[in-house]
């Protein structure tokens, strides 16, 4: 009994790296802290209560870039244990088994655990303020979708430690991702992992294209809303059609693994080349997808630290909605080297090239909204403003890249490496980070700190560039990606050690990050105006942090940037403060479901890796159980009533008449 | 939209369709599905030209069922079902149609 149980523990788990013992360590210390502050502090209803059953779409946000934050550190750590390998030639500190690991787990963690909760949490804190709407549209649906994303990355994160991590690079080509060559559960971790999370990213994708075209307050027609809705709208179109791609294709996958097909294999009529043709086809899209929301950001915070009106309203919104219908169209770049022939090389270098054009004309638009601005440098704007050169040369070396005949040469070399880092971590991390900084008071209720703020900054961009502009020159030197090692011989030693110092620089800008919302939490100025920038649109006409009914009387939106609008009124005494009538609120109610939902699903997802049906058949039974409860459920919604909005307003220092 | 509802739209827009064109979109589904199983079971034609009848019959059964079933025509304007049908089938064909064109002229796949 005892020995089968060890036999059974030694697969089960994995064994035998010290640094994983570590991790073991501390992941069972952590989950022993947690749990005993909860019980000591008697925290568990108020923890169900408040945070795991909400269908507050603010609630489900902060959740939301609390484990991108999470998975921001895993994926970090990830980097520098990569970039620790790489310091100097002939390393011995991973393996070249392990290395394969974590460059797939940081791939996977960075793109769909970190860069798109990040993502979804600013949509959902931030889309409904600023069009004036009490909720998403669909609160549960929004609610099932955390769940879902959060089971998926537990899921996939578990794989560290159970099992073993999946090790064929971030998509997971074939063959080497089929069952034949990769026979362990890491790769069956990645395909349930991205699955359950996906499909709460298509229903996430659902809810804001509904929410936006739907909910928005009255008078705002869609050329007068906010441009960072506008983000999330083109960036939900293509998530709506790339997401269905991917689940397709992982689904071919797992019945190529699971139940023996042929579809991506080498023998048996199967064809590998087939997954890369399909994977790219979401992998495309993906990267504009989070890129979109972040040239949002940037629209909003130039109008407001520039005070000025966002210049080329129109053609910003067409450059959005092209660059997301154009995303569709160039995903063979990502693999000219197949070889189908000068025709196809060519017309996807075409239009790769074309998706510079609207990625330029917002970029003029930035720098036209500046231009005879009264710019103030506040941690956002400097954020934005160092983000522009640093995504210009991102955006240009795409262009070289893009040279079908060129890419020979460059193809998974470091030049494409640096290309991508530099394209999402200038665009799509810094646009976030510079959202966070603009919107903190209004998710939270006060400011962090300017001083460490521009520290911040200044490492993680000093950091960056010291970490990727070597690499390109590497890449050229001929450095392949996913390398684990190399000679003395090579001459490649003195620029990994600068991008390594680099990686360092950039992992303390994170701690920095911590200690800034540590330290603005412990001296915390409370932002009473709801208005701490001066800013621009819908979101900040109301109390800091918004009260969980967001507007207490339905704004009348007259013209884009209407609170600002209406704050230049206000000054001219043009508009006199009406009297107002309070009406009862119409809310949706918490619900049990998604997170319940959401757990049989890891059951099933877990299940189905191990091959225990024992456990993945009654997880699906309870999936479809809870469908079931909940579409038998008709107590979905409540009224406010107007004492307690009277009341909440009062508290929030807003004296309504 | 006067008063608004945290429930978005999903219960604002009440009359879908009404119980005769819900039993003709039936009949109707149910014809284009009964034409290609006569098809195979008799033998009409040669097994080529029969997969004309098929993809004839699933592309009515598709539009019966956005008419009679997605509501494709009682939609007020602006029609975003419209919209999103017309971007979705483009992307649809986009995807067919690269792929066989990428996949015909894979070296790699010889």
């Amino acid at each position: 009994m005892w020995e089968s149980v060890k036999e059974f523990a030694s697969e089960f788990f994995v064994t035998g790296d010290p640094l994983i013992y570590g991790a073991d360590v501390s992941i069972v210390l952590s989950m022993i802290a947690i749990v005993s502050v909860l019980t000591y502090f008697k925290k568990w209803g108020w923890l169900w209560r408040e945070w795991l059953t909400t269908v507050d779409h603010k609630k489900i946000g902060i959740m939301y870039i609390l484990a991108s934050v999470l998975m921001l550190f895993r994926g970090g750590v990830d980097a520098l244990l990569m970039r620790a390998q790489l310091v100097m030639p002939e390393m011995q500190f991973l393996s070249g088994d392990h290395y394969n690991q974590i460059f797939t787990t940081h791939g996977v963690i960075m793109i769909l655990f970190m860069a798109m909760p990040l993502m979804f949490g600013l949509f959902n804190v931030i889309v409904p303020l600023q069009l004036g709407a009490r909720d998403v549209a669909f609160p549960f649906l929004n609610s099932l979708s955390f769940w879902l994303f959060f089971s998926g990355a537990m899921l996939f994160n578990l794989s560290f430690v159970i099992g073993g991590s999946p090790d064929a690079g971030w998509l997971a080509y074939p063959p080497y991702s089929e069952l034949a060559f990769n026979p362990g559960p890491g790769q069956d971790f990645y395909i349930w992992g991205i699955q359950i999370s996906g499909i709460g990213s298509l229903m996430t994708g659902i809810n804001f294209i509904v929410t936006i075209l739907k909910v928005r307050a009255p008078g705002m027609t869609l050329m007068k809303m906010p441009m960072f809705s506008w983000s999330v709208l083109s960036s939900c179109i293509a998530i709506v059609f790339a997401f269905p791609i991917l689940t397709v294709t992982l689904a071919l996958l797992f019945i190529d693994r699971y139940l023996g097909g042929h579809f991506f294999t080498l023998d048996g009529g199967g064809n590998p080349m087939m997954y890369i043709n399909l994977i790219w086809m979401w992998g495309h899209p993906e990267v504009y997808i989070i890129v979109l929301p972040a040239f949002g950001i940037f629209s909003e915070i130039v109008a407001t630290f520039s005070r000025k009106k966002l210049f080329g309203y129109k053609s910003m919104v067409f450059a959005m909605i092209i660059i997301s219908v154009l995303s569709f169209l160039v995903w063979a770049h990502h693999f000219f080297t197949m070889g189908s022939g000068a025709d196809v090389n060519a017309f996807f270098a075409v239009t790769t090239m074309l998706i510079a054009i609207p990625t330029g004309v917002k970029v003029f638009n930035w720098l036209f909204t500046m231009f005879r601005g009264k710019i103030t440098f506040e941690t956002p704007m400097l954020w934005t403003v160092g983000i522009i050169p640093n995504f210009v040369i991102g955006g240009m070396t795409g262009v070289l890249l893009s040279v079908a005949p060129a890419d020979f040469q460059y193809h998974n070399s470091y030049f494409l490496v640096a290309h991508f880092h530099q394209v999402i971590i200038a665009g799509v991390v810094f646009g976030f980070f510079a959202g966070l900084y603009y919107w903190w008071p209004k998710i939270f209720g006060f400011k962090l700190n300017e001083r460490i703020g521009r520290w911040a900054f200044w490492l993680w961009n000093i950091g960056f560039y010291l970490c990727f502009m070597p690499q390109y020159a590497l890449g050229l030197m001929g450095m392949t990606r996913r390398l684990y090692s190399y000679g003395w011989d090579k001459g490649w030693f003195e620029m990994n050690l600068v991008s390594t110092i680099g990686a360092v620089i950039m992992g303390a800008a994170f701690l920095v990050q911590i200690w800034d919302i540590a330290h603005s939490l412990k001296h915390m100025k409370k932002d009473t105006t709801g208005d701490p920038w001066d800013a621009r649109t819908l979101e900040w006409s109301i109390p800091s942090p918004a009260p969980f009914y967001n507007f207490a009387v339905m704004p009348q939106v007259t013209s884009q940037d209407d609170w600002h609008e209406r704050k230049l009124r206000i000054e001219q005494g043009l508009e006199k403060p009406e009297k107002v009538e309070l009406e009862p609120i119409h809310m949706p109610k918490n619900s049990g479901i998604p997170i319940v939902m959401s757990m049989f699903w890891f059951f099933v997802g877990f299940g189905l890796i191990f091959d225990w049906l024992w456990m993945a058949v009654p997880g699906f039974i309870g999936v479809i159980a809870c469908m079931v409860v909940h579409s038998f459920n008709y107590d979905t919604d409540y009224y406010v009533t107007v004492e307690e909005i009277k009341r909440t307003e009062a508290a929030a220092g807003r004296v309504i008449t | 939209m006067s008063k608004q509802s945290v429930q978005g739209t999903a219960d604002q827009h009440g009359g879908h369709g009404s119980l005769k064109s819900y039993v003709i979109g039936f009949v109707l589904s149910l014809v284009f599905t009964i034409i290609p199983i006569l098809a195979l079971e008799n033998g009409w034609l040669d097994s080529d030209k029969r997969i004309i009848i098929y993809l004839t019959a699933a592309l009515f059964q598709f539009i019966v069922q956005l008419f009679f079933f997605m509501h494709l025509k009682e939609e007020d304007k602006p029609r975003y079902n419209l919209m999103s049908l017309l971007l979705g089938l483009f992307i649809v064909f986009l995807i067919v149609i690269g792929s066989i064109w990428i996949m015909m002229y894979n070296m790699v796949a010889l």
